[in-house]
Parts: structure tokens; C-alpha cells; sequence
């Protein structure tokens, strides 16, 4: 019995050399190599890469497959990676209308310079199971744009020149905040706060997001544009004196546009909602955006009442592996507190069964002989008590302490 | 695939000095958590990254590093602290309470009395002591400021209307120096009372939360209460079963399905250290084995 709370070295070892079991499977299948998940599942590895706040393929890839397929556990697998990064320096902003754009949808006007252009989407697929994928049927290829590559500007620049948007930036900071090297704290900048909803979870922003479209927070918003596709990343090397290319990444970028009737000081115009993800990410980055404007709530004058405009609520939440260590440690052993509950409790419950009315049968009647600290007449496991729903007040009336963490 | 060698102690050097600023302000300022840019570690949050992350960067080659969880060395988190602190640093580890320069611990402090030079790191896991009264750390960092502490008084007095004693028996607030009210983790209240004028520096680490705070020795660590409702301790009625110890903090363990159980120590260094000494509970011997 006692051994029972000793985990041990050998238990531990044991434990991962099952992991690692079940992780290979069936030695007769094929092991998974990275390109077959770089390849063939890339919006997983997108996923990885977004969260993980990590541009590497073959790292995400690896990730993903050492955590069975867990993308949370992938994301925390990259991100404990990243942090041990050196940092050489901060390249300069992307441009993403620079982009050599692959998909690039606008719902808020029918045609505009650079086209729409579906790519490669699941809109408008029909959700039917394709039993030929199972067979392994051969693919077609792609069919190559004529490259005319016409300039495509923002849809947001667009109506900027109009002035009929919000400028871009509209407070100007002397310096980007990096939230992986400095200290969180509220209330954030909303570099910091993108930067946390970049890396935020997909399914919380999405919930989040989704909220707002259903009246807690509304915005109002339209899809500007999204557009998926590769942008050039520059590092200004000050030895140089000038940027040099370091290469492409594929990014998602979402620009909500919202309502915003304006107000004494600023005419009437419309306000933006920005997402920005790695990779392929249109979910990600649409809910990205929503959220972003919804907690621009105070900012723009708007009543804050609603969880998606409750900047410490969203972002003290919306990291995936933070929630996901801190719910599960729970399951960490926690008997030394227990024992100080159980022990309180015991006594709460002895006072009680003095008091009790007569007729009712005390604690240690019901549940067999006592013997613990703290108390005269105790005995566990408490929740076995068979006669609990006879006696008045029961143990929810005397809950101790809900501060206990 | 290029994968980066790790340095000493796991953190970079940059991170370590982040750190110690952090824990040197921490000292400077005893029961304010001092905000700092905690890393992702390659252990979950809320599993002790904090506590890891303060040892990291306090640790050099010659120190001797003991960890507990739940006051044992052999659970399975501080198995795995310490398998990781062996291998990222290549330290020297015991599980003997006097032998360790940097103790570092979850939800105990050790049985035997602490002395100058060494170190307890706690995990913390919620570093503010308002925070279940007040959500919002915006709110609680001033209150910290002002010294308004009428709310967390309220709470315990309310505790005591509901149910006629503070319903507290673990991370319960002690007011460090006579300034902040601190949070002492998770530990139970039996401890709080070693952290008074203790000998051994004593820092606290919260990963998630991004907070380091500390007590430095020798500093009044009082324990919330009211005059006619002072502080008290757990008290045990029955001594540890297998080295029959009093007046330490006893884990009860169930023996059967029938109400059978036993009470042992927590702490498993100073429970094994007495039965060398030839202390014996009423189970120790035969009837331990026959349970195994």
C-alpha cells in the first residue's frame, strides 16, 4: 500500500518505454517520416508551427509525430524548443502585400486590382468521405496560374486611401514588445496582444470569436480580405548597414473590417480587426482577427461587458499549453492538502453531529470505527457515508474553503 | 536536422540573468512577486516550470540538490525534477535534507530545521494571495500597493461566521516583514510557521504566472489571524506508524475498503532517517511488508 505514492525512477522509464511502444504502433507498418507529414499533413504542421511560435517544418513535423498526433502536445514540444533559441534580432515587418499570393478572398467587394483567387480551399468541397484517398488513386496535378502576377493591393489600404478606415497603425510605438522575453502585464499594448492571440489557441479564439458574432460583444464585422501565401522575411544586419533577405514564409493574413460610427473627434469610419498566423491557418486567423477587435472594446469607447472584451480574461486564457499543464497537474499529487481538508472537514463534521438533531445518527456511526487527527470521533473515506442523504445540512452546507488551490 | 546542444543548468545565460535580477529583487523586497519573462520549460506548466526556473538559475557545478513533492523524494514529479537537474547540470542529488545547498519543493517544507547557506525553492502554483478573491491581477497589484488588505481579513472572518474557524489548511496568507501579504504555496498551514525567521533563503517560483518572490532569512513571516481566533497548526492525535515521529505532518493512508488506514510521515527523508535511528511505529517491521 504504502509504495503506492512511490513513482521511482524504473515506474517512470517504464511508463515512456510504453509510450514509445505505442507511439511506433505495428512494427509491420511503415514508420512515418517527417516529409510524409510535411507533405501530407501540412495544415497540422501550419498549426504546430502557428502556436509553437516556431517557422520549421521538419521541427513541427517531428513534433507531431512524437506526440502521436496531439497537437497541443506538438505545440509544446516546438515551443520548449523555441525558448532555448538564441535571439540574433527582430526582422522588419513583412509585407504582406507584397505576397505572392496563393489565396486571396474579399467578402466586402465583388472584383478589386489582383483579383479573387480560391486556392487551395476546402469551401465549397462537399463534405463527402473519398473512399479513392484510402486506395491511394493517383492525384492530378495542379493547374499553374499564367503568372500574370498583377499587383494586389490590400483591401483595407484600399478604403484607407478613401479614408473611410482607420489608419493602420493608429498609436505609434517607439519599439515592438516581445512577449516571450519580457514580463506580461496588464493592461497589454496591441503588439503584445497579437503577438498572444498569434500564438493563442485555435479553438479557444474560435469559440471566443465566435461569441461575439452571436451578441456577447458584437462587432460587425466583413471579411476585408484574406490572403494565404509567401512573403519575404528581411533582417536589418546593422554590420552591413542594410537588410538582407533571410528567406519566405507562407502566412495567413485576415483583415475584419468593422462598424465604428465615430465620435466628436474622429469622423466616421470604419475600424479594423487584424489576424496574422504561419502557415496555411484561415480559422485561426479569422478568429484571430474578431477576438483582436472585440478587446479593442475599451479603445474605441465601446462598453466592455462580454468575455471576448475582457483583455485580461481572453489573453490570460488563450494559451494552449499553459491551460493544458496547469488542468492537468492536477492530476499531480495533491494528498498533503487533501489531508489537511479531510482533516478539517472531520472536525466541521463532529461539530456538526454534537448539534445534530436527535434521531440523526453522527458520522462515526454510519461509516465504521474512527481514529484520525484532529478530532475525536473521524473516520474515511467520507463520501461513503451510506446515510448522507438523512442528515439535515449535508456536506455541501459546510464546504471549507474554496480559496484552496 | 541540426538540434541545439543545451546549456548548463538547461536556460541560457541571458535567461538566467533575466531570473536572478528577478530573484534579487525579490529578496530586496521580501513578499512581492516580482514580474519576470518566464520561458517555456520542457516540462508543463504548472508542474513546477517556475520552481525549475528559479533552481536553473541559481544552481552551479558544486551544489547538492535535493527535491520533494508532497514532502517525499520519491513521487514522481520530483523524480523527474531531479532526473532533469542530473542531467542538464550534472549535479550532485540526495534526498538528505541536511546535505542539500537548494531544496527545492512543492506543497512541503522539509521536517528538519533549515540552516544559513541553503536555499528552498517552492513551486508556486498561484502566486497571488487575493486572486481568489479578485480575478483580476490589474486589481490585485493594487491592492498590494495601497496595503489593502481589508478584503483578505473579511474572507477569514467569514470563514470563521460560516464555519467557526478559519476553513484554511493549506496556502494559507502570512504577511511577510509587516508589509505584503504573501502567499506561502500550496503547502499546509503545519509549515507556515518554519518559514518564520528561517535560516535558509527561501524563493518562490511561478511559471505559468510569470512571478518570483522570496523571503530572505531571518525575515517575520506571521500567519493571518484574528485575537481571539489566533493561527494554529494541524495537530496529529496518532504518531507515524512507522517511525512512531510526533508533532510532524502525517499523510493518511488507506489500507482496505473497510475504514482501515494508517498515518505516515510526509516527509520520507526524516521518516527513513528516525527508523535508522531504531525509532519504530506500531507498523513498522513485518506488518509494512505484508502491505506491499
Amino acid at each position: 500500500m504504502y509504495v503506492a505514492v512511490k513513482g521511482g525512477e524504473a515506474a517512470i522509464a517504464n511508463a515512456h518505454r510504453l509510450l514509445a511502444d505505442r507511439r511506433r504502433g505495428d512494427r509491420s507498418v511503415p514508420a512515418l517520416r517527417l516529409d510524409q507529414i510535411i507533405e501530407q499533413l501540412g495544415l497540422a504542421v501550419d498549426r504546430a508551427m502557428g502556436e509553437g511560435s516556431l517557422y520549421d517544418r521538419e521541427l513541427a513535423a517531428l513534433a507531431i509525430i512524437q506526440s502521436r498526433g496531439d497537437l497541443i502536445e506538438a505545440i509544446f514540444l516546438v515551443r520548449a524548443y523555441r525558448t532555448t533559441l538564441p535571439r540574433f534580432g527582430y526582422s522588419k515587418p513583412i509585407d504582406t502585400a507584397a505576397m505572392k499570393i496563393e489565396r486571396r478572398v474579399s467578402a466586402t467587394f465583388k472584383d478589386l486590382p489582383g483579383g479573387q483567387l480560391l486556392g487551395p480551399t476546402f469551401d465549397y468541397t462537399h463534405r463527402l468521405l473519398d473512399p479513392s484517398i484510402a486506395e491511394g488513386a493517383a492525384v492530378d496535378e495542379a493547374m499553374a496560374r499564367a503568372s500574370a502576377d498583377e499587383p494586389a493591393p490590400r483591401v483595407t489600404d484600399l478604403l484607407d486611401h478613401q479614408g473611410l478606415i482607420e489608419p493602420d497603425v493608429s498609436e505609434v510605438q517607439e519599439e515592438i514588445g516581445d512577449l516571450t522575453r519580457e514580463p506580461l502585464e496588464f493592461p497589454l499594448n496591441r503588439d503584445r496582444r497579437l503577438q498572444a492571440l498569434a500564438r493563442g489557441d485555435e479553438g479557444f479564439l474560435l469559440a471566443l470569436g465566435y461569441s461575439t458574432q452571436r451578441g456577447y460583444g458584437r462587432s460587425h464585422p466583413f471579411v476585408g480580405e484574406i490572403r494565404i501565401g509567401e512573403v519575404e522575411v528581411e533582417l536589418d544586419i546593422p554590420e552591413l548597414g542594410f537588410a538582407v533577405n533571410l528567406g519566405r514564409i507562407r502566412v495567413t493574413e485576415c483583415q475584419m473590417v468593422n462598424k465604428f460610427r465615430g465620435n466628436a473627434k474622429v469622423p466616421p469610419q470604419f475600424t479594423r480587426g487584424y489576424g496574422l498566423v504561419f502557415g496555411q491557418a484561415e480559422r485561426k486567423a479569422m478568429a484571430m482577427s474578431l477576438v483582436d477587435r472585440s478587446l479593442r472594446a475599451a479603445e474605441l469607447g465601446e462598453d466592455v461587458n462580454h468575455p471576448a472584451q475582457d483583455e485580461e480574461f481572453v489573453i490570460s486564457h488563450s494559451d494552449n499549453v499553459q491551460s493544458t499543464g496547469f488542468v492537468e497537474h492536477l492530476k499531480l499529487p495533491h494528498y498533503v492538502d487533501f489531508q489537511g481538508e479531510l482533516g478539517l472537514l472531520r472536525e466541521m463534521r463532529a461539530e456538526h453531529d454534537v448539534h445534530a438533531p436527535a434521531g440523526t445518527l453522527p458520522l462515526a456511526a454510519r461509516v465504521g470505527e474512527g481514529g484520525a487527527p484532529g478530532s475525536e470521533r473521524v473516520a474515511p473515506p467520507l463520501p461513503a457515508s451510506p446515510a448522507r442523504g438523512e442528515v439535515p445540512g449535508s456536506i455541501e452546507d459546510t464546504s471549507p474553503a474554496e480559496a484552496a488551490e | 536536422m541540426n538540434i541545439a546542444k543545451y546549456n548548463f543548468a538547461y536556460l541560457d545565460e541571458q535567461t538566467k540573468r533575466m531570473i536572478r535580477r528577478a530573484i534579487l529583487k525579490a529578496i530586496a523586497v521580501p513578499g512581492y512577486q516580482v514580474p519576470f519573462a518566464s520561458r517555456e520549460m520542457p516540462m508543463p506548466y504548472g508542474w513546477g516550470t517556475g520552481g525549475v526556473q528559479v533552481t536553473a538559475s541559481i544552481i552551479g557545478p558544486n551544489d547538492v540538490l535535493k527535491v520533494i513533492d508532497q514532502g517525499a523524494d520519491d513521487t514522481t514529479n520530483a523524480v523527474s525534477i531531479r532526473a532533469f537537474f542530473a542531467k542538464v547540470a550534472q549535479v550532485e542529488v540526495t534526498t538528505h535534507t541536511e546535505e542539500a545547498t537548494i531544496i527545492q519543493t512543492r506543497h512541503r517544507i522539509p521536517e528538519a530545521k533549515l540552516t544559513e547557506g541553503q536555499v528552498l525553492v517552492y513551486q508556486v502554483p498561484i502566486p497571488e494571495p487575493l486572486r481568489f478573491l479578485e480575478p483580476r491581477e490589474t486589481e490585485t497589484r493594487k491592492m498590494h500597493a495601497l496595503e489593502e488588505y481589508g478584503l483578505m481579513h473579511v474572507k477569514l472572518y467569514e470563514d470563521i461566521a460560516k464555519h467557526g474557524r478559519i476553513a484554511t489548511t493549506y496556502a494559507y496568507p502570512v504577511k511577510v516583514e509587516g508589509r505584503y501579504v504573501m502567499d506561502p504555496s500550496p503547502t499546509p498551514k503545519f509549515d507556515n510557521p518554519k518559514m518564520h525567521m528561517s535560516e535558509a533563503l527561501q524563493l518562490f517560483g511561478a511559471g505559468r504566472e510569470k512571478r518570483i518572490y522570496a523571503v530572505p532569512p531571518y525575515t517575520e513571516v506571521v500567519s493571518l489571524d484574528f485575537e481571539d481566533h489566533p493561527f494554529e497548526i494541524q495537530h496529529f492525535e496518532e504518531p507515524c506508524a512507522l517511525c512512531g515521529a510526533t508533532g510532524v505532518y502525517l499523510d493518511e493512508v488507506i489500507l482496505d475498503d473497510k475504514g482501515g488506514h494508517m498515518f505516515v510521515c510526509s516527509d520520507t527523508d526524516n521518516c527513513e532517517d528516525r527508523r535508522e535511528h531504531g525509532h519504530r511505529g506500531k507498523l513498522a517491521g513485518h506488518a509494512l511488508e505484508a502491505a506491499e
